[in-house]
């Protein structure tokens, strides 16, 4: 078996691939819920009502893309340059910590100038969670998949610390909870009623940001190099070292951001379920979209709509919730698979 | 009595006509060349011989037999062994694990290290292949590897035995130590067939040439009725001429190093001086140090010592970029490792030292696309690299349009000072002389040039002046009509030259 | 109780032995897989679903030496998939060993929760019993700490020198560890790189299995989502820590089991003073630490991450 780089790969092929992939998942997962004795068109059918079925489904699927589509943005900028980060969850919640440190009274500013700042902040929290994979990875070659998703393990330990500890809300008794984010620096309501919120807008403004600087700036240019080839761009003056810690910054605090918008946005104030894994999600958008910015925002979509849809569809039929993430896991290897067939011819000699 | 008959054997690879109905046939106790240039096929007739390839039409019989294609277990099997031009060693195992791999049956429990070390000792003496079972394969010298490759292809008592361009790590002495070898190995009745593309080697060594040319054999002749131009021209397909240095006056220094050492032993002392208008050749066998000499003058690795003088600027510390905005021109060795990035485009890959700059982008942060693929088509079109436009893929592109590329984006700001790393290495002889060319035309230009090259016969065709690295040291430099190769080849294996010599 | 106390103390042995059995074959998998030139990610993911298969095994009325073989075949078909992946289509081992820990985590919970739909608190099996050896658990200290112990972990120790012997003195393991170092080389001696490769991931994801196994069916006796917490990830590290080396492999998880017991037992000193968190933080930030000192002179087997395509133009 060979494999032959097809001459020409066309813009459809390169987006019907991830369709297929997609749809061979669907098939493949149907088989599961056969197994569970329930109707497979009413499953998928109650999983696409629960996703869009009503305003305010369509309002939770939307604001359940939100993290996503930062982790996702996360996942894209650091596997771009190859570098593995794996710790989008912990600089989720570092960027979480950060807002909660800064934003539960600490200052009080009018929301205008509140809401960038904890979103700075945030990002910055998130940053500085990968700081340190990052300088291990440059100066002693330690390998950044073990250290970031170690860190992840040890970050949730920190949170639960100061959750139960210093950060216990007194008001409430006894659950571990943080103080509340002050009423300036809660991202608003965009539909009322409902809980999607501004943080939406921020993640869609970010992936355009992100395509922008990847595709237009010079910036752009030297992660996609050293992403593609490290010694030939270190030949051709490319620094290196500058590039990855760039990058992993821009990473980090892209995850950073996902956390403000959930303890901003979504619930208001920190708690240790803030996410249920959305920084690994965030690997499976990313690829799904083969790394490209705006097709993240799609992804994040079609994640969300498999989360939420899952949920609902969980109440009316006899199925698993975990559907969904069997769901995500297998599209991600499909998607990772046709992507390959659509580039390369396979040849058996 | 022919014990080895390949019919017939035509491979493509897509759109590409590697071997055209080759038909050859090899007798016993036989030494056949296999001469063609760069990219003719040789390599890739052996290895559908050795089985890593499967031929598309035709087969090839051994021994009387048809042999199963596609599987170098059959080959082996068969009695043929293959000495690959890039050792198949592992770096980190011994020479005894290397050589022993794959000759017991994977499901067998149990490991006859012992046998396995004498059979290794015997052959080795009987060979005059010495080398210890013992030691990893990282503390071989090149010379020694090939020699674990070749016990490797022996081992299983091959009769015919294969070597791809087996002299290109080797000194010339070690050259002639090799043939013995085979001559010994033809002596006991096996036959060999040895890739080259150097001329008198081949006419030195084998019974029989047999010349490739574009996928195709275009002649067979007994090597005592051949002489270099016949081969010659049969290999090219018309009168070669390569292009060769006129003397020239040096100019002003460009380069120059004192002194300047890297690591513990990588670089020792080097001292070299680089003027215009003259090329400076390097000789020696890889792996002497001349990668890391190129590392430091690309900017790319920073000397522990010493000093450097760059265009009579000194001492200072070099960086890549730095390197390219003061006017040197840099082609390294391995294009398709560090020189090109493949996935990347071809306007891409031309404005890879200059994407900070006009015309690549404006005020260093936003890309300046329309102007960047403009200046690339002018590149394309100035140094004939051929493929579909800027936007093409450059890991698509030949072996010798890749050279051209980088020596679009070395050459065309016109530096003063180039450094040439292995610039022909795997080019095929249209190609070479258009390299050639264009490092004369800049050498005429002004501009001083370093050539760090393997090759003796292009050292001493563009060369003014010769310097050898041995261990990481240079020798001094000899002007190149005061030295002949055999004493090029005493100093590239570390002997010191006798007597008075006029060093420049 | 001070910290020189718990050292004295029979249990804090036992149970270091005990914490690091599910290390020892996790991390033996891992090295069998990387020793060939794969990375694979997906050993957090293998082990859950090894613990979750082999315990369901006992659960349905299965025998447990049966649960376990259930385990290791279940963990090597999630091998042989990412094997087909990474060695037969050459795609990223990064990508696809987070799939492969994505799919097989959120497969046996959801097998799980299919099977047990109405469990609040976990169901129990009879997991393996300790095991005294005769006679020499009856050596004082010595006997009650390492010869009173599961035969699981029996297992774990006798396998370490089976798997050494098997790498380094037959002709499969040579295979193995050229393919890791060298795949052209194997190639060129007419052996199958791809089959060669495929079959250690296989091998390597049956251990990884077993490993989860063990957690519960003799660590615990119950499936918890969320068990496995990282210990895949720290396995990794430890592969680094033993060079890729089985014995080396046993004596880290040895001392890494050896602080995690440590830990437990300290934070009922001072678990006022310092809250547990901490504790609990300490085997992941003591992994990053090993990684740390021994990153820079770590000999990784040359092609490791490298896919090997078969017939493209050398």
């Amino acid at each position: 078996m060979r494999f032959e780089p097809r001459e020409h790969v066309s813009v459809l092929a390169a987006v019907v691939a991830p369709v297929a992939g997609v749809a061979a998942a669907l098939l493949l997962c149907s088989g599961l819920i056969l197994w569970t004795g329930e109707s497979v068109g009413e499953a998928y059918w109650l999983l696409l009502k629960g996703a869009f079925g009503t305003k305010f489904a369509l309002t939770e699927t939307l604001s359940r893309a939100t993290p996503l589509i930062l982790t996702g943005l996360a996942a894209a900028v650091a596997f771009r340059a190859k570098f593995w980060n794996i710790g989008a969850e912990g600089q989720l919640y570092c960027g979480a910590l950060a807002v909660t440190w800064l934003g539960t009274g600490m200052i009080t500013l009018h929301p205008v100038l509140m809401i960038p700042l904890l979103f700075l902040v945030g990002a910055l929290g998130g940053g500085a969670a990968l700081l340190v994979p990052v300088i291990l990875k440059n100066r002693l070659k330690v390998d950044e998949v073990v250290t970031t998703l170690l860190l992840n393990f040890v970050i949730l330990l920190l949170v639960s610390y100061l959750l139960e500890g210093p950060w216990k809300d007194p008001m409430l008794m006894g659950w571990p909870q943080a103080a509340p984010i002050i009423d300036e620096g809660v991202l608003p309501q965009l539909v009322a009623k409902t809980r999607l919120h501004l943080g939406l807008i921020v993640a869609v403004a970010a992936a355009l940001i992100v395509w922008l600087v990847m595709t237009f700036t010079v910036w752009g240019y030297e992660i996609r190099a050293v992403g593609h080839n490290a010694a030939a761009a270190a030949f051709s003056g490319i620094k290196i070292n500058r590039t990855i810690i760039r990058t992993a910054l821009l990473s980090g605090g892209l995850a950073g951001m996902a956390g403000v918008t959930e303890v901003a946005g979504l619930k208001g104030y920190l708690t240790l379920d803030l996410s249920p894994g959305f920084g690994y999600a965030g690997i499976a958008v990313a690829m799904l979209a083969q790394l490209h910015p705006l097709g993240i925002l799609a992804s994040a979509l079609f994640l969300s709509a498999i989360y939420v849809g899952a949920d609902s569809m969980s109440r009316g039929v006899n199925i698993p919730t975990y559907i969904a993430d069997v769901l995500v896991a297998t599209s991600m290897l499909a998607v990772v698979l046709s992507v390959m067939l659509a580039r390369f011819r396979i040849r058996f000699s | 009595m022919a014990v080895l008959e390949i019919v017939g054997v035509t491979k493509r690879f897509g759109s590409l006509l590697a071997n055209d109905g080759i038909t050859l046939s090899l007798a016993e106790g036989e030494i056949l060349a296999l001469l063609g240039e760069n990219g003719a096929g040789k390599t890739t007739l052996m290895n559908i011989l050795f089985g890593h390839y499967t031929a598309d039409e035709g087969h090839i019989n051994v021994g009387g037999e048809t042999l199963t294609p596609g599987s170098p277990d059959a080959a082996i099997a068969a009695g043929i062994g293959m000495v690959h031009q890039h050792f198949t060693l592992a770096d980190n195992l011994s020479v005894l694990e290397n050589v022993i791999l794959g000759r017991e049956s994977l499901w067998s429990w149990r490991q006859d290290k012992a046998r396995g070390r004498d059979h290794i000792l015997t052959m080795a003496r009987d060979f005059g292949l010495e080398v210890d079972p013992d030691a990893l394969i990282s503390e071989l010298s090149l010379g020694e590897r090939q020699r674990v490759e070749i016990l490797k292809a022996l081992y299983g008592d091959a009769q015919v035995l294969i070597l791809d361009e087996p002299t290109a790590v080797l000194t010339p002495q070690e050259t002639d130590s090799l043939f013995e070898t085979l001559r010994r190995l033809v002596g006991q009745g096996r036959s060999v067939v040895i890739i080259s593309h150097k001329l008198h080697e081949i006419l030195s060594v084998s019974d029989r040439v047999a010349v490739l040319r574009r996928g195709a054999i275009v002649g067979t002749v007994k090597t005592h009725e051949a002489d270099r131009d016949s081969l010659a021209e049969l290999m090219v397909g018309r009168s070669v001429v390569r292009p060769k240095a006129e003397p020239m006056a040096p100019g002003e220094e460009v380069l120059r190093l004192d002194k300047v050492s890297l690591g513990a032993a990588k670089l020792d002392g080097i001292e070299l001086s680089v003027r215009a208008h003259e090329i400076v050749g390097i000789a020696g066998v890889a792996g002497n140090g001349q990668a890391d000499l190129a590392s430091v003058i690309s900017g790319l690795a920073r000397p522990s010592s010493g000093r450097i003088t760059l265009f009579g600027e000194g001492p200072v510390q070099l960086t890549p970029e730095g390197v390219v905005a003061a006017g040197v021109g840099r082609i390294p060795e391995d294009r398709n490792a560090i020189g090109v990035i493949g996935a990347m485009t071809v306007w891409e890959n031309l404005s890879s030292e200059d994407i900070r700059r006009p015309p690549a982008s404006r005020g260093g942060f936003l890309l300046d696309k329309p102007a960047a693929r403009a200046r690339a088509g002018e590149l394309i079109e100035a140094y004939d690299v051929r493929c579909k436009g800027p936007d093409a893929e450059t890991g698509l592109l030949s072996g010798g349009n890749i050279q051209k590329l980088i020596l679009a984006r070395a050459l065309s700001r016109e530096p003063k000072l180039i450094l040439a790393n292995q610039p022909v290495r795997g080019l095929d002889e249209g190609a070479i002389a258009y390299v050639h060319e264009r490092l004369l035309a800049a050498r005429s230009r002004g501009a001083g040039i370093l050539l760090i090259t393997e090759d003796l016969d292009e050292l001493l065709a563009l060369a003014d002046r010769v310097a050898v690295m041995y261990r990481g040291r240079l020798t001094e430099s000899y002007a190149v009509g005061d030295v002949t190769v055999p004493e090029l080849g005493l100093m590239m294996a570390g002997q010191k030259l006798a007597g008075a010599r006029h060093a420049v | 109780m001070d910290i020189l106390e718990i050292f004295a103390n029979v249990g804090f042995w036992a149970a270091t032995l005990r914490i690091a059995s599910p290390l020892i074959f996790a991390t033996l998998g891992e090295l069998i897989c990387e020793r060939a030139g794969v990375l694979n990610l997906g050993i957090e993911g293998i082990m859950t679903m090894g613990a979750m298969a082999g315990w369901m095994w006992v659960y349905q009325g299965g025998d447990l030496w049966g649960g376990v073989l259930f385990a290791a075949c279940v963990g090597g078909a999630f091998g042989l998939l990412h094997a087909i992946f990474t060695v037969y289509f050459g795609l990223s081992q990064h990508v696809v060993g987070i799939g492969i820990t994505l799919l097989a985590s959120s497969l046996s919970f959801f097998l799980f929760r299919m099977i047990l739909p109405a469990a609040t608190t976990p169901p129990k099996i009879t997991a393996f019993q300790v095991y005294e050896v005769p006679y020499l658990s009856d050596i004082p200290f010595i006997g009650q700490a390492f010869f009173t112990q599961t035969p699981l972990t029996y297992f774990a120790l006798a396998i370490v020198p089976v798997v050494w012997y098997g790498l380094y003195r037959t002709p499969v393991g040579l295979a193995v560890r050229m393919a890791g170092e060298n795949p052209a080389a194997v190639e060129a001696q007419g052996i199958d790189v791809l089959a060669v490769r495929s079959g250690a991931v296989v091998v390597g994801s049956g251990f990884m299995a077993v490993g989860g196994a063990f957690l519960t069916m003799s660590a615990f006796d119950a499936f918890y989502f969320g068990m496995v917490n990282g210990r895949g990830w720290i396995c990794i590290a430890l592969v680094i820590f033993a060079s890729w080396r089985p014995m080396k492999a046993l004596l880290g998880a040895l001392l890494f089991a050896g602080l995690d017991a440590l830990q437990v037992r300290a934070q009922q000193i001072s678990g006022v003073v310092i809250p547990y968190q901490f504790f609990l933080m300490l085997p992941y930030l003591l992994s990053i630490v090993a990684m740390i000192f021994l990153s820079r002179s770590a000999t990784y087997p040359k092609a490791l991450l490298v896919p090997f395509r078969r017939g493209e133009r050398i």
